[in-house]
């Protein structure tokens, strides 16, 4: 493979669907993502404002579920890894660069306020959909799980609803 | 059978497995692509279907293997996390998250690959995300209604569209390789190319084909636990597989005798009727356990033989195809199923006097079995029903 150059899409697909699998025979779960997000966000709350995450519900039943250790958590292990496995596969095809990527018509600033607000709503939308892209899509749609497939389905159909008024930060 | 976690793999070890999951899900993100917040939302502009490529081979390729594991006995689905399906906060949250895809350029995985490669936005979007939980976790009372509003169970889509396992995947496969034929024309019209002359390379038969090959097993990984019931009732079937049986004088025998433990007694009754008559050496059981990982290990103790009872033969023998061709070894049934034992010992009467010696020494038997036996039946407390340990993890974000 050339310097730069991205893998086939289908090998990659192949891949990544062969990784899930199997993820779901050894572990009897799938991959995730906002889980790990959910984890950090518990945790900083937890040490900045303890009595607070005893007394708030959403807090108070993740500490429980986790025996007080919010970042012991199967994702926060398996993002660890991503963020690894990312900046090795970065490093070896020459991608490492700090850089903010945008459309050609909006200014970085631009770019970084809207991708701030995008984290938001991920934020929310993850926790009312109960998993995200990795979480809720696409392991639910190898364990074909109509929760998963209804999240799938909404998020593409959000997004292709969207995507007109947003279009200015993109082409 | 999978999955291996927690039985053969510990937790801890677990956390390990999850941090070289991890490298390998974020290498092959970042491989494909996805560390660039402009391929991804191409898809929402036509720009670039990678996204569309790579989640759908991925989604199938995982979809048919886990159909395959399961044909094949080796995945308890009983044990994997099915995502639960709560109506409005599945539709409501998804199109949150579609519009923060528009606006964000990543999704949450995608958005770590991009970050660890040095993408600035990937880390605004990340930090937006931490405050979106915390927005989430602060107002929970005011989401909660809607959070557990509609709660239909865990169930797969292919039950709550009433069509078999097979077919859905088999709809999945064909609407997928559609897809990416459509896809690559809208990319060439979008970007202005001119359009490809359809050419047979190597590369594109071979992608058929495979394509191919998972729609052919896709609908041919049907469900093995209906097929096996529907084999059961094959009355023809049951009655010519070969089956080891063994005597009412036999099993009374191995009942007795403290000194055997090769024998254990699978008992397939009613719970209810096993709680009344609760027979020595004897497990209760049911259909269902023969298809699932933990109890089904019983079956697989070393040196044991199973003895399958049930009321009448003719269930028993439907019993003991099912577990033979599930692959359980040393298996046999009790002649004349309970019935005939309760006529020939427990209640044993000679309808006339006997005519040899041998029949002499089985009605001594018999007359003594009949004394021993419904005592045993009475000291026997040991054995609890088996009872399937749900140790299903807790998955999804």
């Amino acid at each position: 493979m050339k310097q730069g150059e991205y893998m086939n899409p289908y090998l990659a697909g192949l891949l990544l669907g062969l990784l899930l699998l199997a993820t779901i025979y050894i572990t009897g779960r799938g991959l995730g993502a906002s889980g790990a997000i959910k984890s950090v966000t518990v945790a900083g709350v937890a040490a900045a404002a303890p009595q607070h995450a005893r007394s708030a519900e959403f807090y108070r039943d993740y500490l429980r579920e986790h025996e007080g250790a919010p970042l012991k958590n199967w994702l926060v292990f398996e993002i660890t890894g991503v963020l690894i496995g990312a900046f090795l596969s970065g490093l070896v095809a020459g991608r490492l660069k700090m850089v903010t990527e945008k459309g050609p018509r909006v200014t970085s600033r631009a770019r970084l306020v809207a991708a701030f607000i995008g984290g938001v709503l991920w934020g929310i939308g993850s926790q009312l959909g109960r998993g995200c892209t990795s979480g809720a899509a696409l392991s639910g749609m190898a364990v074909m799980a109509t929760g998963g497939i209804l999240t799938m389905l909404a998020i593409f159909a959000g997004a292709y609803a969207f995507a007109y008024f947003f279009r200015k930060l993109w082409i | 059978m999978g999955p291996l976690v927690p039985n053969l793999i510990s937790e801890n070890l677990n956390y390990i497995l999850a941090l070289f999951i991890g490298i390998a899900f974020g290498a092959i993100l970042e491989q494909a692509g996805f560390s660039s917040s402009r391929r991804l939302v191409g898809l929402f502009y036509g720009y670039d279907f990678t996204v569309l490529r790579v989640f759908f081979t991925a989604g199938i390729v995982a979809m048919v293997g886990v159909m395959a594991l399961q044909h094949f006995g080796l995945l308890d689905m009983n044990l994997v996390y099915i995502n639960p399906t709560f109506l409005w906060s599945a539709i409501i949250g998804g199109l949150i998250m579609g519009l923060g895809f528009v606006i964000g350029g990543y999704c949450p995985g995608t958005s770590f690959c991009a970050a660890a490669i040095g993408k600035l936005d990937a880390v605004a979007l990340i930090a937006g995300a931490l405050v979106g939980v915390f927005l989430f976790a602060e107002g929970y009372p005011l989401f909660e209604g809607l959070y557990k509003a509609a709660y239909l169970g865990s169930p797969r889509i292919y039950q709550t569209l009433g069509i078999p396992a097979n077919m859905f995947a088999f709809v999945m496969v064909v609407f997928a390789l559609a897809a990416f034929g459509v896809a690559g024309f809208v990319e060439r019209r979008v970007n202005r190319l001119p359009a490809q002359t359809a050419r047979w390379t190597p590369a594109r038969v071979g992608m058929v084909a495979v394509g191919l090959v998972l729609a052919l097993s896709a609908s041919s990984f049907t469900d093995r636990k209906a097929n096996l019931l529907n084999l059961s009732q094959n009355d023809q079937l049951v009655r010519s597989y070969p089956v080891e049986v063994m005597s009412v004088d036999e099993f009374a025998f191995r009942l007795m005798d403290e000194e055997d433990d090769r024998i254990q007694v699978i008992d397939f009754r009613p719970e209810a009727e096993i709680a009344r008559e609760r027979l020595p050496k004897s497990y209760a059981f049911t259909v269902e356990n023969l298809f699932e990982q933990e109890p089904s290990r019983l079956l697989r103790l070393k040196g044991k033989l199973n003895v399958f009872v049930a009321n009448d033969e003719l269930t028993e023998r439907r019993l003991a195809v099912i577990a033979q061709e599930l692959g359980f070894k040393r298996i046999a049934i009790l002649e004349g199923g309970l019935q005939g034992f309760r006529e020939q010992i427990l209640n044993f009467q000679p309808s006339r006097p006997p005519r040899d010696m041998y029949e002499e020494f089985t009605y001594r038997f018999r007359t003594k079995a009949k004394q021993v036996i419904p005592e045993l039946i009475r000291q026997n407390r040991q054995t609890a029903p088996v009872k399937q340990e749900k140790k299903r993890v807790l998955g999804g974000c």
